[in-house]
C-alpha cells in the first residue's frame, strides 16, 4: 500500500500490512518529528504534497525495491498537514525471507523517497519565524 | 492553446496562489510556458534554477511539447520524509 494521508500513522498497522507466512523479517522504519532543527527548537511541522504524483512515486519506488532487493511486500505512508514533536511523518515497512535484504532495502526506499516524492516541509521554529526546507 | 500551472510550497506562497491559468501558443515547450509565468509572477524568477517539472504526474524534460489542457506541476527540492 501506498499513500499519502492526513490522518496519523498507525506503525504497526502498517508493519502488519506486508507480513507473508514465507518472509522471516520485517523492517518498518518509523519516522518522527524531531524537537529541533540543527539545535534550532522547532514547534511543529506542516508537509504539503502534491498528493496524487507523491502516491504515484511511492508506489514506483517500491517496485524499484523489489525489482532491487531479495523482499516481499512493501508498503509506505507518508502523513500531510500539521504535525507535531514525536509524531510519525512516514512509516515504511519491508518483509523479506531474511534480515538483510529487508534492512538494505528499507534504508534504499527511504533515500528514494527523500529525492523523488513530491513532498515539501515547512518547520515552524519556537521563536516565531518558519521556512521552507531546501528552498531558499 | 489554454495550460494550468500548480504551484506547491514556497512558489505557491510567493505567488499567493496554487494555480495559474496560461495562455501560451500552440506548440510551445515547458520553458516558453515558464518564461510566460515569470513575466506575470517575476517572484518566481529566483527558484527556477532548482525546480524540476512535471506533467501527467512524471517529471519531464523541460524541453517537453505541451498540450492544450495540460497540467505542468512546478516540483521544487522535495523534503518529505523525516
Amino acid at each position: 500500500m501506498f499513500r499519502v494521508t492526513t490522518e496519523p500513522l498507525n506503525v504497526q498497522q502498517v508493519n502488519d500490512l506486508v507480513k507473508r507466512p514465507t518472509d522471516g523479517a520485517v523492517v518498518t522504519f518509523d519516522g518522527v518529528v524531531r524537537n529541533n532543527f540543527d539545535g534550532r527548537p522547532v514547534r511543529y511541522l506542516a508537509y504539503e504534497a502534491y498528493a496524487a504524483m507523491a502516491e504515484k512515486k511511492l508506489a514506483e519506488i517500491g517496485a524499484e525495491v523489489q525489482q532491487k532487493f531479495a523482499v516481499g511486500e512493501i508498503a509506505m505512508m507518508h502523513r500531510i498537514g500539521r504535525l507535531d514533536i514525536g509524531e510519525s511523518s512516514i512509516v515504511i515497512a519491508v518483509a523479506a525471507p531474511h534480515r538483510h535484504a529487508a534492512f538494505e532495502a528499507c534504508a534504499y526506499a527511504m533515500d528514494r523517497v527523500k529525492a523523488e516524492v513530491p513532498v515539501w516541509k515547512k518547520e515552524f521554529f519556537a521563536d516565531g519565524a518558519d521556512h521552507w526546507v531546501n528552498q531558499n | 492553446m489554454q495550460i494550468t500551472v500548480k504551484l506547491f510550497a514556497l512558489m505557491r506562497e510567493k505567488a499567493g496562489t496554487d494555480t495559474v491559468p496560461l495562455e501560451v501558443p500552440a506548440g510551445a515547450a515547458v520553458t516558453q510556458a515558464l518564461a510566460t509565468l515569470v513575466c506575470q509572477y517575476p517572484m518566481l524568477e529566483p527558484y527556477m534554477a532548482n525546480t524540476r517539472f512535471s506533467v501527467r504526474m512524471d517529471f519531464v524534460d523541460p524541453n517537453t511539447i505541451l498540450a492544450e489542457g495540460d497540467e505542468l506541476v512546478l516540483i521544487p527540492p522535495v523534503s518529505g520524509g523525516a
